[in-house]
């Protein structure tokens, strides 16, 4: 039997080539006993970046590996978010992780690694390169989460993530190993041509939702989400603000791919399964929230409150439903960085991340608050904000597809979800500050985070016409 | 940009500019001077709009300025209409109105409130203006809904004082009654005609495109036109102050004067009288409408004078004489003569205008002293004042050749020659009021400037220091006294033939205008004998013999108890709406909202998700082997379900 030689494209994986390549310079960078090696490392990093996503957006369709690997307009639209998400986060971290003395170097190697899994989940054409991928991002974020070896939080953070995040990669592969055994494919278009015709047998659904479980695991929907608010709040901000966006951009472009190109056939089966996580995800976004005092806690919930969002839209089946997922998915990070960014802020200056801590926040920094309030008041979904926007397309996918009730839900809980928000802005300005609060100098970078997010904030809530043409443009394959 | 578009602009702009700049950066002396700059504007440019058209026997101006609503087959544009009938509006409006400011200066001196006040009044002209000047039944309301609100902001305009927070919230709901039959009327009006462009209605409604009648459950047909008229003329009533929605005017005197002399006289209070000439070509479809104005009108021009006889507040007598001169105006309309009741309103704001100044330079002279009963003597202190007071006075009671002469007679024998039951009755009960009339204007007169000066000690001490009002108070008093010595000569040519051309309709046979030129002498000249009768009987009640009144008052107890309190009707609206309404408040409040829609409802879904999120809280036990446990349960449910 001749051995077929698959074809080798290397062209089409040039973003993920120069991440890794950087990654593993840096890393030797970091080994050596400059002091200020972590300056250079964190810039070299930031280039590597901005260089990555020029040539995520000059890099031509194709695929490589017989398929394994692909490269089409809706994995560059996710590659570029990942991209846009791990340099925001990086820039804004700068004097964060000097002040923490993260700053050696192999912080930005461990970052730029997930950073490499998430968009070789993105291109992912194979399940065994999405499971590769999803453990290299994983694994990266685990040890991440454990960074501040010497704090009990922090450690706690990283084991926890690492023991359940096995867990979840036992189900993924468990739901691979059946969906092999029964199309004897691992290969998305190879596995949806098997499944087009033939019987489908149970063993197959079941594989389709161990799959499903994980990736739930990863955005963390309800009831996958456990992990998530301890994990958020024991690691350290910079950590949280990465792990907030990153494999949430990576897991559903996953779970995108997965669900349209490999198990078409199967829709009546997965979408309940998609409807109950939306709701479920929104319900313990929604309500348990409300019992939260931790603030980066309380943000962990409302992740989960719109990933519960973001997969109503995807329920939705049209152009209309994908569209939004992207543009929630785009909103999202914009929203939820700037909203670590000031924590961040806060916390490098010694302010606690109790929501109490905030108190007053608007009588000594006005600015500051008004920021934090325009974060709160867009993820709460208020005009004209971009958060508003981004529920309103998802709604409007779901009423569109008949999702009556759906959508009814999901305005019920966003409006029980507005509590929490609004209790950070009354916080902040209807309580007086404690002596001597809020007395801080403010970093640049994050502050220039903050002037970026607050004003995309606004510009996506009066004029979403760019972002909705570009996420309408990046999912027009899947129709 | 038009200039009769600039006309209804001015005073909105300078009523934003007092309002929103005026107390941070311009500061008093500016806000007035800006506000009563953009007046003057108004008015010149209303003087000449009301040239072109009035005098000048120019066309009709209509003006589409843009689309307001549109929504399916409802439109609704902002239009401009002036003809005849708007441009008398837009002299009295914008002429008292910049009389008015003018005067405020001086009244108002001592408050430190002055953009927030010149900025009301303002905004109160503009809404008057949007009201006369609307080609639409729309704008009509927007501007009436305007004015409703202005006045309310100007009657608490004292807003520490609680019996003029009381009045101003008196005056909006007792308008909110009116309103809301005005609204139906409105409704009414589209359901019918599909339309509320005044030209298309009154189109329709002269070619008889119209069902003749509307079907209501439980009642049967009711005659189209007279519902519409008749809910039209509820809102009249309201605003208007007639009998029945009259009781806020009254109260309303609580606010600064210069705004009862602009709002509670001259203008707003007329708006009643001008929507239903406005609406002539539909009122003149129903007799049984045009009745009940008659009626209405007849029996509030009486009650009213009866109440203002015995009165002790200077200004609640003005007030009183205010509502039964509306009831004159309003009884001209029934019978058709909407001339003569637009020739009433246009002498009335002149005379009544004048009144209400001059009684706020005697209330100024007098150290914010209203009660009658502690003046007299004025005549010596304040000549100037009592001057044109007497101007008002003889105006008022119909004084041979001056303002009300003419056009309290003109509706005095529109209605004798109109020649039916409810003409006749509206004619003797004018031919009373007359009398009641002509008494109580020289009682106040008598009592306020005649006589000794008061006993009282405190009522004294102001008598001793009352001085002339300032210039910029006495200018305006001027004018205006003059205004009411030549405006019934001048005037007299409206109630002349079809001198407001297509903007009156009059059905053919309701000719007691026409007739009312050709009655016989005894009727022309028996409003005179009642004018002799009142001042004789004034005179000698508070000349000539100062203790009749006491003994009168004493001996007839109950009819002056029942006189004094303006009838009962507060008592009685106390009782029949007033408390019920509380009662039912507070039932609905405790039992309604906070026992079931706060208990169950709002705290209690509250509620619920608190528990909820306690629960949930609880299941984060935060170890790992409850988390797996979870998520491989989780797994389980969902393979069981979808598997």
């Amino acid at each position: 039997m001749p051995v077929q030689m698959p074809d080798i494209n290397l062209v089409t994986m040039l973003p993920e080539i120069l991440i890794a390549i950087l990654g593993l310079v840096l890393l030797l960078m970091s080994a050596g006993q400059d002091a200020e090696r972590g300056r250079k490392v964190n810039a070299m990093a930031l280039a590597g970046v901005i260089a990555a996503a020029a040539l995520t957006v000059v890099t031509a369709n194709g695929s490589s590996f017989g398929g394994f690997f692909v490269v089409d307009p809706f994995a560059r639209a996710m590659k570029l978010l990942m991209l846009l998400a791990t340099g925001m986060v990086l820039y804004m971290s700068m004097e964060y992780m000097r002040d923490q003395k993260f700053d050696g170097g192999e912080y930005q190697v461990m970052t730029l690694m997930a950073l490499l899994g998430g968009m070789i989940m993105a291109s992912a054409g194979d399940f065994v390169v999405l499971y590769m991928g999803l453990e290299l991002m994983s694994l990266s974020i685990y040890v991440l989460a454990a960074w501040r070896r010497d704090d009990v939080r922090s450690n706690e953070a990283g084991l926890k993530y690492f023991v359940l995040g096995s867990m979840a990669s036992g189900f993924l592969l468990y739901g691979i190993s059946l969906i092999y055994g029964t199309t004897g494919t691992t290969l998305f278009t190879g596995v949806a041509t098997a499944l087009s015709h033939g019987h489908i047998s149970t063993a197959t659904i079941m594989g389709v939702v161990m799959v499903l479980a994980g990736m739930s695991f990863k955005v963390a929907a309800a009831p996958f989400h456990m992990w998530a608010p301890d994990v958020y709040e024991g690691a350290p901000t910079s950590v949280t603000a990465f792990m907030a966006v990153l494999p949430k951009i990576a897991a559903f472009a996953a779970i995108f791919r997965v669900l349209l190109i490999a198990f078409p056939a199967l829709q009546s089966h997965w979408n309940p399964l998609l409807q109950l996580l939306a709701v479920a995800s929104l319900a313990v976004g929604a309500i348990a929230a409300i019992g939260q005092t931790n603030i980066k806690r309380m943000l962990a919930y409302s992740s989960i409150g719109h990933v519960g969002f973001i997969l109503l839209g995807l329920t939705a089946h049209t152009g209309l439903g994908y569209q939004s997922v992207v543009a929630y998915l785009a909103i999202y990070i914009f929203m939820s960085v700037g909203a670590f960014a000031i924590i961040l802020l806060l916390n490098k200056a010694g302010v606690g991340d109790e929501i109490e801590d905030y108190k007053g926040l608007g009588h000594k920094r006005p600015m500051l608050a008004l920021l934090m309030a325009l974060f709160m008041f867009s993820m709460a979904g208020i005009p004209p904000l971009a958060g508003f926007m981004g529920k309103l397309y998802v709604f409007m996918a779901a009423v569109q597809s008949g999702m009556m009730m759906l959508a009814v839900a999901g305005v019920l809980f966003s409006a029980i979800g507005a509590f929490y928000y609004l209790r950070i802005v009354k916080f902040m300005y209807f309580d007086q500050p404690a002596e001597g609060a809020f007395g801080m100098e403010l970093d640049f970078s994050a502050r220039a985070i903050l002037t970026v997010t607050g004003v995309v904030m606004l510009v996506w809530g009066l004029f979403p016409g760019a972002l909705l043409s570009w996420s309408g443009a990046s999912v027009k394959m899947f129709q | 940009m038009s200039m009769y578009l600039l006309i209804i602009l001015l005073p909105l702009v300078g009523a934003l500019i007092a309002g929103l700049l005026g107390r941070r950066f311009l500061g008093n002396a500016t806000s007035r001077l800006v506000t009563i700059i953009c007046m003057l504007g108004a008015l010149a440019l209303s003087i000449q709009a009301f040239m072109q058209i009035a005098v000048g026997n120019g066309p009709t101006v209509r003006e589409e300025i843009f689309s307001w609503i549109v929504s399916g087959n409802f439109k609704v544009s902002f239009g401009i209409l002036i003809d005849r009938l708007t441009a008398v509006m837009l002299v009295v409006v914008n002429g008292v109105s910049t009389l008015v400011h003018i005067y405020s200066v001086g009244y108002m001196e001592e408050d430190p409130d002055h953009s927030r006040f010149f900025s009301y009044l303002s905004f109160f002209t503009f809404s008057m203006l949007m009201l006369v000047t609307g080609d639409n039944f729309l704008q009509l309301f927007f501007g009436w809904e305007g004015v409703g609100l202005a006045s309310y902001l100007l009657i608490g305009f004292w807003f520490t004082k609680e019996s003029a927070c009381n009045a101003a919230i008196k005056a909006f709901l007792v308008n909110r009654v009116g309103d809301f039959g005005f609204a139906l009327g409105i409704f009414t009006i589209y359901m019918v005609f599909g339309t509320l462009d005044y030209a298309a209605v009154f189109n329709m409604a002269a070619a008889g495109q119209y069902p003749a009648t509307v079907d209501f459950p439980l009642w049967g047909a009711v005659p189209t036109m007279t519902l519409i008229c008749l809910l039209l003329f509820v809102g009249a009533m309201g605003k208007s102050a007639q009998l029945g929605l009259h009781t806020w005017l009254p109260d309303a005197m609580e606010g600064p004067t210069p705004v009862s002399a602009l709002i509670h006289a001259a203008t707003m209070v007329t708006a009643g009288v001008f929507m239903v000439c406005r609406a002539s070509p539909l009122f003149e479809l129903s007799q049984t409408a045009l009745d009940v104005v008659t009626v209405i009108g007849a029996a509030t021009a009486l009650f009213a004078a009866t109440v203002g006889l015995v009165q002790n507040d200077i200004k609640r007598v003005i007030a009183y004489s205010t509502c039964s001169q509306l009831g004159y105006m309003f009884f001209a309309a029934g019978v058709s003569a909407y001339p003569a009741a637009m020739f009433h309103l246009f002498t009335h704001a002149f005379f009544k205008a004048l009144l209400f100044l001059g009684a706020g330079a005697v209330i100024h002279a007098m150290h914010h002293e209203q009660d009658m009963r502690h003046m007299g003597g004025l005549i010596k202190k304040i000549p100037v004042t009592y001057g044109v007071m007497m101007i008002g006075t003889l105006a008022l009671t119909g004084f041979p050749f001056l303002a009300g002469f003419y056009s309290k007679d003109a509706i005095l024998e529109s209605a004798f020659s109109a020649n039916t039951m409810v003409g006749n009755l509206a004619w003797v009960m004018g031919m009373t009021a007359a009398i009641l009339t002509t008494f109580y204007s020289f009682r106040l007169v008598f009592m306020t400037f005649h006589g000794g000066p008061p006993a009282d000690h405190h009522a004294r001490h102001a008598y001793d220091h009352a001085h002339e009002a300032p210039w910029s108070m006495r200018l305006p008093l001027l004018v205006l006294a003059v205004g009411s010595l030549i405006c019934g000569v001048l005037g007299q040519g409206m109630v002349g033939d079809g001198w407001f051309k297509e903007a009156i309709f009059i059905a053919k046979g309701h000719d007691a205008l026409a007739h009312a030129h050709h009655v016989a002498p005894w009727v022309k000249w028996s409003p005179f004998g009642m004018f002799l009768i009142g001042l004789t009987l004034a005179w000698l009640m508070y000349i000539k013999m100062p203790t009749l009144p006491h003994i009168l008052a004493e001996h007839w107890r109950g009819l002056y108890q029942f006189l004094l309190n303006a009838w009962y009707f507060d008592k009685l609206y106390d009782r029949l709406f007033v408390r019920p309404a509380r009662q039912i408040g507070k039932g609905l409040w405790l039992t309604g909202d906070v026992t079931i829609i706060d208990g169950f409802g709002v705290n209690g879904t509250a509620a619920l998700v608190e528990r909820l999120a306690m629960g949930l809280k609880r299941l984060q036990t935060g170890y790992v082997y409850h988390y797996a446990f979870a998520m491989v349960i989780g797994l389980l449910v969902l393979i069981t379900v979808y598997a």
